[in-house]
């Protein structure tokens, strides 16, 4: 063979093997494969991390991939009561280790239905303020038989300029905008942030790093199992703000009122939609409020007290006006135990959340 | 070295082969080297010096050709070709400072050309003076001294912060934040053994008659930079010297090492860094077993890493018609430490051999005073496995893992003493024989990998409460 046919095959072998993996996209099915649960653990929270060195964690946007990696895929056992809490970072649990968590706390309490079965609560919070983002994961969880969801929201996530701009919802393009379609959301499909993928971003190059993020996701699985650990946690951290900026503005929402139409109660719907027959329990979670300046005006750094106020009746409405299961824990938890933000809490502080959470589980479990 | 960088390699590499006439084939690897010499420098957060080091290695290996240039038949002269090359080569490394970023030349903004012109007159009045020196024997020991000292000082932890704290302060930087770890000098430990080699082989005679611009190939050639193997001068000359064009088959050969090699590093090795034993993790592992398996995966990253490195050196070295000296075979499956140091890093452990094992061992042999055979064998032995483990770094984990495969080879050595007599019981029982093969062989891995805990943590300390852990203390 002359070296000018060598270098031709080997060059169409590799335009090849690039067609063929843009033909079959084959992420997905990729995503499914998991060492998760077979050589190792599942995570006990879905992955996402900003320092993977340390955190031996990864924020990825193959949602396969993630649910696969997550103990949530274990068969469920025919004595498990099986709730799925959804959230956002407080729920994930932001600056707390995996069993400080709130789902860990809630099965530390070992509680147990009214049936005999054991309440096992599985964390399928993930670090984005988003309604649109705990739709997305909500829309999967049927696939794991869940006897209750839990679903713990707080105002920050219902604005609809929140809704579709992390880029995990980015990346999943095609589930949210059925999503969009399907539940008639006042969401716009062909938004403009939505990432479309051409041909060339699906061939085997063009997915280098979604495959490298798999990749590595299956790698870091070893140190988690070997270290229990998901999360770099820095010892110290700036505590959320005491002193208040005198911003009356919430998002591009200015005073007096804020209206139903300004919030995506719309997601919530379809949210209980997806659910069907499954119960949903919706929670306002609790939340840091400030005494010191301005603290008149704001309660913290995330909300304006006419904002929050205004949401806090809507929400109550509207949860009344469906039926649905609400509690409302939006001052549950002592101002002390908050810890870099006015919605992440301390181990107590989740262990004392866990404590009313698991009072309502029991009570709808029944 | 990034996977974009080898792929370029590969591409100079193919195209030196293909395409450049014979009589320029020696030139332009120096200047290909040259140029992989300032590209391949890491950053270095000391002005300048990113530039600066790779300018020591270029004057380092002029001044060690200035001083051990051959004399007879009559002395070699310096090729103008070579010195425009050499100007040539330094002028386009300065470009990058006038015309922005030139590609990857250099790691940072290169120094102004007046100072690079300085530098060269340097090199060259320093070099010249050597030549004057006409290679007698005191000034070719002076030389080894030298590199020797250049060597420790950069190798010792406190000395080579005092280095960096002297550059920083030349720099105008604060000498305060000095660390040693900031003078990372692009495979100064190969170049290093290389020059060595070439002055002892000088003084006894064997170095072949090389010219500068082929000295500058051996020394740096850039395959073999940042990791070896430490090929021999006489060896690499003749390769050099060959009349040579890539064929299919040579394509074929170099392209399935370079494929393996890039396998190894990029996959298997880099897949086992994400839970092979470090400093941080080590504290972390929740029980012994995982950290047995932290530590299996270092041993085999380590292996994979640098064996996948010397297979993408000998596939490039392949197609530029080299064939380069092999560092590992199957280390791993040795039954014994002896074996194992005959097929790990193999060059580093010739090249002890050849210069300091085994003229120790004449020297002890023929000491006046008689000393035991068994004692001659461990303090040899003992001390060979010292510097190779200094030669990596001067710190106590270095030291320990050299003790460490010291005692092991006199262990191994007065065990097969013992049992040499008792071997051809095992001929007559091929199965115990087999069983005997495999049980040195998990020994001979287990032994090695538990040293391995000394290389892979950063502190004694650490290091101790590790290897205790390990036994679930």
């Amino acid at each position: 063979m002359s070296l000018r046919n060598l270098l031709l095959k080997t060059a169409l072998l590799f335009m090849a093997l690039n067609l063929v993996f843009a033909a079959l996209d084959p992420l997905p099915f990729l995503g499914r494969l998991s060492l998760y649960n077979v050589l190792w653990p599942g995570r006990i929270r879905l992955p996402y991390g900003d320092n993977p060195d340390r955190a031996y964690n990864l924020s990825l946007f193959n949602l396969e991939a993630m649910f696969a990696s997550h103990a949530v895929t274990r068969p469920k056992t025919p004595d498990e009561y099986r709730v799925l809490l959804l959230g956002d970072s407080s729920t994930w649990g932001f600056r707390l280790h995996p069993a400080e968590t709130l789902a860990a706390q809630i099965n530390a309490q070992n509680y147990v239905a009214p049936d005999g079965r054991r309440i096992v609560a599985y964390n399928l919070g993930y670090p984005i303020m988003s309604l649109t983002k705990d739709l997305l994961i909500l829309s999967r969880l049927q696939a794991y038989r869940p006897d209750l969801i839990v679903w713990l929201v707080t105002l920050e996530s219902f604005p609809y300029d929140k809704q579709l701009f992390p880029p995990l919802l980015q990346h999943n393009s095609p589930s949210l905008q059925s999503l969009i379609t399907n539940y008639q959301l006042h969401l716009d499909p062909s938004d403009p942030q939505f990432i479309h993928e051409s041909f060339f971003d699906k061939t085997l190059i063009g997915q280098r790093r979604a495959l490298a993020d798999l990749l590595r996701l299956q790698l870091y699985g070893v140190m988690w199992a070997a270290t229990g650990i998901d999360q770099d946690i820095p010892t110290t951290f700036t505590p959320r703000a005491e002193d208040l900026s005198a911003d009356l503005a919430f998002h591009n929402l200015q005073p007096p009122r804020l209206t139903a139409n300004d919030l995506a109660f719309d997601i919530l719907d379809a949210g209980a939609q997806i659910a069907g027959d499954t119960p949903l329990l919706l929670i306002n979670e609790p939340m840091f409020v400030s005494t010191g300046k301005n603290s008149d005006i704001r309660y913290n750094a995330f909300y304006p007290r006419w904002a929050y106020d205004d949401y806090h009746a809507l929400f109550a409405d509207h949860a009344q006006a469906r039926g649905w299961h609400y509690l409302d824990l939006w001052r549950a938890l002592p101002d002390t135990e908050y810890t870099d933000s006015a919605v992440h809490y301390t181990p107590f502080g989740a262990q004392l959340l866990a404590k009313k959470v698991g009072e309502a589980i029991v009570k709808l479990a029944k | 070295m990034t996977l974009g960088g080898l792929l370029l390699f590969g591409v100079v590499a193919i195209s030196l082969g293909l395409w450049f006439p014979q009589r320029w084939r020696v030139s332009a690897l120096a200047a290909v080297s040259t140029l992989a010499l300032f590209a391949l420098q890491p950053t270095v957060p000391i002005r300048h010096w990113d530039f600066w080091l790779p300018t020591l290695t270029l004057a380092l290996t002029v001044c060690v050709w200035a001083a051990i240039r051959p004399l007879r038949p009559e002395p070699l002269r310096i090729s103008p070709l070579a010195v425009s090359l050499f100007i040539f080569t330094f002028f386009i490394l300065t470009l990058p400072r006038y015309l922005g970023p030139l590609c990857c030349l250099t790691r940072s903004r290169p120094p102004d050309i007046w100072f690079v012109a300085l530098a060269l007159i340097a090199i060259a009045a320093l070099a010249y003076g050597l030549t004057r020196l006409n290679a007698s024997p005191r000034a070719l020991w002076v030389v080894l001294l030298l590199l020797l000292a250049l060597f420790i000082v950069w190798k010792v932890e406190p000395l080579a912060r005092g280095i960096s704290a002297g550059l920083r302060a030349l720099a105008g930087q604060d000498p305060s934040l000095a660390a040693a770890s900031e003078l990372r000098w692009l495979g100064f430990s190969y170049v290093a053994f290389r020059l060595l080699h070439t002055v002892r082989d000088r003084m006894t005679g064997k170095l072949p008659a090389l010219t500068l611009t082929e000295f500058i190939t051996y020394v740096i050639f850039f395959p073999t930079l940042t990791a070896g193997p430490i090929d021999r001068a006489d060896r690499f000359i003749k390769d050099l010297r060959q009349s040579y064009a890539l064929s299919a088959f040579t394509a074929r050969d170099g392209g399935q090492r370079l494929a393996l090699g890039l396998f190894k590093k990029f996959v298997l090795a880099d897949s086992l860094a994400f839970f092979a034993l470090n400093g941080v993790n080590a504290t972390q592992a929740t029980s012994p077993l995982w950290l047995w398996i932290l530590l299996y995966a270092y041993a085999f990253r380590l292996y994979f890493d640098f064996s996948g490195y010397t297979d993408i050196a000998l596939g490039l070295g392949q197609w530029l018609g080299f064939k380069l000296p092999e560092n590992f075979d199957r280390p791993y499956l040795k039954p014994n430490l002896t074996a194992f140091w005959n097929s790990w890093h193999i060059t580093l452990a010739q090249w002890f051999r050849a210069y300091f094992f085994n003229p120790f061992t004449r020297a002890l042999r023929n000491s006046p005073r008689e000393l035991p055979p068994a004692l001659i064998i461990f303090l040899t032995q003992f001390s060979t496995m010292l510097l190779i483990g200094l030669w990596h770094s001067v710190t106590w984990n270095f030291v320990i893992w050299g003790a460490w495969h010291g005692v092991g080879l006199f262990i191994h050595n007065r065990y097969l003493d013992f049992m040499r007599p008792r071997l051809p019981l095992f001929d007559s029982r091929p199965r115990l024989k087999q069983a005997a093969h495999i049980l040195g062989v998990l020994l001979t891995f287990h032994y090695v990998t538990l040293g391995w805990v000394w290389f892979a943590l950063p502190d004694v300390t650490l290091a101790a409460k590790t290897f205790i852990r390990l036994w679930g203390i």
